[in-house]
């Protein structure tokens, strides 16, 4: 293809972008838009499905058969989610094996707030707070991102995710007016996910590496400081109603703003967990490599009797 | 006639064996060996543990005192819990998994079928709606059986171990104590022991078909129902129950 | 495992929407995964799956062949036909 042909498409391509019209798989894309994708949404399927890891360590301790049920079901939304991703970034020209691959490799990323521990009962209601909370900020504002695929399944995602932060905010209601040491575990949550929860939106907005393109783009539809300061407005009132303190000393209102104010956050933190150094880092990794290879010879065994019927079936026709 | 307390220790077996399995099902979460197949275990794991519930919760109803749903799976220790002894065994790999599904979805489907037809409201419409739910189940562990029956070497071998290993649990299934009888002559519980010959005709099929071999009657284990378990459990239990255990009395 | 598309039917009188993919390895396993996944919230009462390599689509490159030459069609529109004050409806 010549290049002035390719830019009459790319022209054309950002064009419809610019009109608010929807990127779908079998249009022409530059392939750097693909690759963006299959980096974004590969992250954010690994995300949800290495996040079952965490909470999945609570299932068998929930402390009421409710909050068992509860947990199962948000957990398996997670694995969900996961999916629905996976199938878009397939349109793609990708396959799940392929992207699951890159995650083994190190080479595809996943939110690196997972690389937490759930150490008591209280971070799962942190966990459902803040972290969900901070997620669908992000999902909410990705529903109108540029290619179809990826957008439908964030408004999938949104409807069923509407109740995990609840779920989450009720258990720290509950903690918080139970008792003493209840109180003390929700707090302890707080102080130790609230910054972890800040970073899941990325680097300030000057040093983010991809924002730029793909803001222009629109597969981003808004920066990682507004989506973050939102997040921070809407969690300093929630944590306030059931007396639960945030832990940074400079959050202050802004009344010329309209917003709070935070305190600096603590990059070299992030910078060392996504590097490794994060507690769990390798247990989420060897996790999700122990339970691919212990599944091999259950899908082995699914090709093979699928072989050999069809081969029977062909045989008897 | 059958008393309150015969009842409602009949009831409490039937969310004892509920729960347990439930749990066990539950363990698969983020474990499964594909994320579609992760997702449908789970689904089975909440049908368990819902069903332990509306057992749990018509215990507490028919004990009227004060005691819930949780109070039954949190406040007591292994020789309280009369499950049947396969629903505890642990989780396994995905061949006992699926092999213990099969041999008791084939058995709790056909139960829920006369359940349905008891005496006892509440039981005749928990019956109804697991009765529905074990459909579905027996449909997908019957489509394991044969997939890794008839799969691999390595899937059969894996399937035909774990049905060996399973196959002494299951003489419990279908033994009746003085309560079954009692329940059962009323016209409340289920004559389990009239259920066998079906259930081996229906299984000794399947595995047939699955090019698997049903083993010898050569061992077999029971005492779920009078507290006499596997050490599995009092594991089960500990898990299961530590914050219950560890902050006693609070609001979760 | 192959990719399956999935259809749904919300409710008695609707149309099945297409609401996602999964893997499987057949269609009855397809269907029933389609059924795990993507109607744990009530929300279908009908499931199609569909092999996604059976599907033909039209390409980008047809649209100029396909779809404009209907652009100039006005007079297959209702909106197309004025109708006298008088009759307001039709």
């Amino acid at each position: 293809m010549s290049e002035e042909v390719k830019s009459e498409q790319e022209v054309l391509f950002q064009k419809r972008i610019d009109a608010e019209e929807k990127i779908e798989p079998k249009d022409w894309m530059p392939e750097k838009y693909r690759q963006t994708l299959i980096r974004q949404m590969s992250q954010h399927a690994h995300s949800e499905v290495i996040g079952m890891q965490p909470e999945g360590n609570w299932l068998t301790r929930a402390p009421t058969l409710h909050r068992k049920c509860i947990l199962l079901a948000k957990v398996q939304d997670e694995g969900g989610h996961g999916l629905y991703l996976y199938s878009a970034a397939e349109t793609l020209g990708i396959s799940r094996d392929e992207l699951v691959k890159a995650l083994h490799d190190g080479v595809a990323k996943y939110a690196s707030i997972f690389n937490y521990p759930a150490l008591t009962w209280a971070d799962i209601g942190a966990i459902g707070w803040l972290v969900d909370g901070a997620a669908i900020v992000n999902q909410i504002s990705l529903q109108r991102t540029s290619y179809g695929p990826y957008a439908r399944s964030m408004v999938r995602i949104c409807k069923e995710e509407s109740f995990h932060q609840r779920q989450g905010y009720q258990i720290m209601v509950t903690l918080s007016q139970g008792s003493h040491e209840q109180k003390a575990m929700a707090q302890d949550a707080l102080d130790r996910f609230w910054w972890p929860s800040l970073m899941m939106f990325g680097p300030h907005d000057a040093e983010s590496a991809h924002s730029a393109q793909s803001m222009k783009w629109k597969i981003k539809r808004q920066s990682n400081d507004q989506l973050r300061q939102k997040f921070i407005d809407q969690s300093v009132k929630q944590a306030d109603v059931i007396g639960l303190k945030i832990p940074d000393p400079a959050l202050k209102w802004n009344a010329d703003r309209g917003h709070y104010d935070i305190g600096a956050i603590d990059w070299s933190e992030f910078a060392r967990v996504i590097k490794g150094d994060g507690p769990c880092n390798r247990q989420r990794l060897q996790h999700h490599n122990r339970v691919h290879a212990e599944g091999a010879w259950v899908r082995d065994a699914v090709a093979a009797y699928e072989a050999k019927h069809k081969q029977r079936s062909t045989r008897a026709a | 006639m059958i008393d309150k307390e015969q009842l409602k220790e009949f009831v409490l077996r039937l969310g004892d064996d509920s729960l347990v399995l439930g749990h066990r099902l539950s363990q698969w979460s983020s474990n499964g060996p594909f994320l579609e197949e992760d997702l449908a275990l789970t689904n089975v794991a909440l049908d368990y543990v819902g069903r332990a519930r509306m057992f749990y919760g018509y215990t507490a109803e028919i004990a009227a005192d004060g005691s819930t749903e949780d109070s039954y799976a949190y406040n007591r220790d292994c020789r309280d819990f009369t499950n049947l002894l396969i629903h505890e065994l642990p989780r396994g790999d995905f061949a006992f998994t699926m092999a213990r599904q099969y041999l008791v979805d084939e058995f709790s489907l056909a139960y829920m079928k006369r359940l349905k037809l008891s005496r006892d409201k509440t039981l005749a419409a928990i019956a109804e709606k697991a009765y529905k739910e074990d459909l579905y189940h027996l449909r997908r562990s019957t489509s394991w059986i044969l997939r890794l029956g008839d799969g691999t070497t390595q899937s059969h071998d894996r399937l035909q171990n774990a049905i060996d290993d399973l196959w002494g649990y299951t003489t419990e299934l279908f033994e009746m104590d003085e309560l079954d009888q009692e329940m059962s002559k009323a016209d409340v519980g289920v004559d389990v022991a009239s259920l066998q010959p079906e259930w081996i005709r229906q299984v000794t099929a399947t595995l047939s078909d699955a090019t698997l071999t049903v083993p010898a009657n050569d061992w077999v284990v029971t005492g779920g129902r009078k507290g006499i378990h596997t050490e599995a459990l009092g594991h089960m239990l500990s898990d299961m129950q530590f914050l219950q255990r560890a902050y006693p009395g609070q609001q979760w | 495992m192959k990719l399956y598309e999935v259809f749904i039917r919300s409710r008695r009188g609707l149309d099945h929407k297409h609401t996602g993919s999964l893997h499987a390895e057949n269609p009855q396993q397809a269907l029933e995964y389609a059924r795990d996944i993507y109607t744990r919230r009530s929300e279908g009462i009908s499931i199609w799956v569909v092999n996604s390599s059976d599907i033909v689509a039209s390409q980008e490159s047809d649209c100029e062949s396909f779809y404009d030459p209907h652009d100039d069609k006005p007079y297959r529109h209702a909106a197309h036909y004025q109708l006298p004050d008088e009759v307001n409806n039709m």
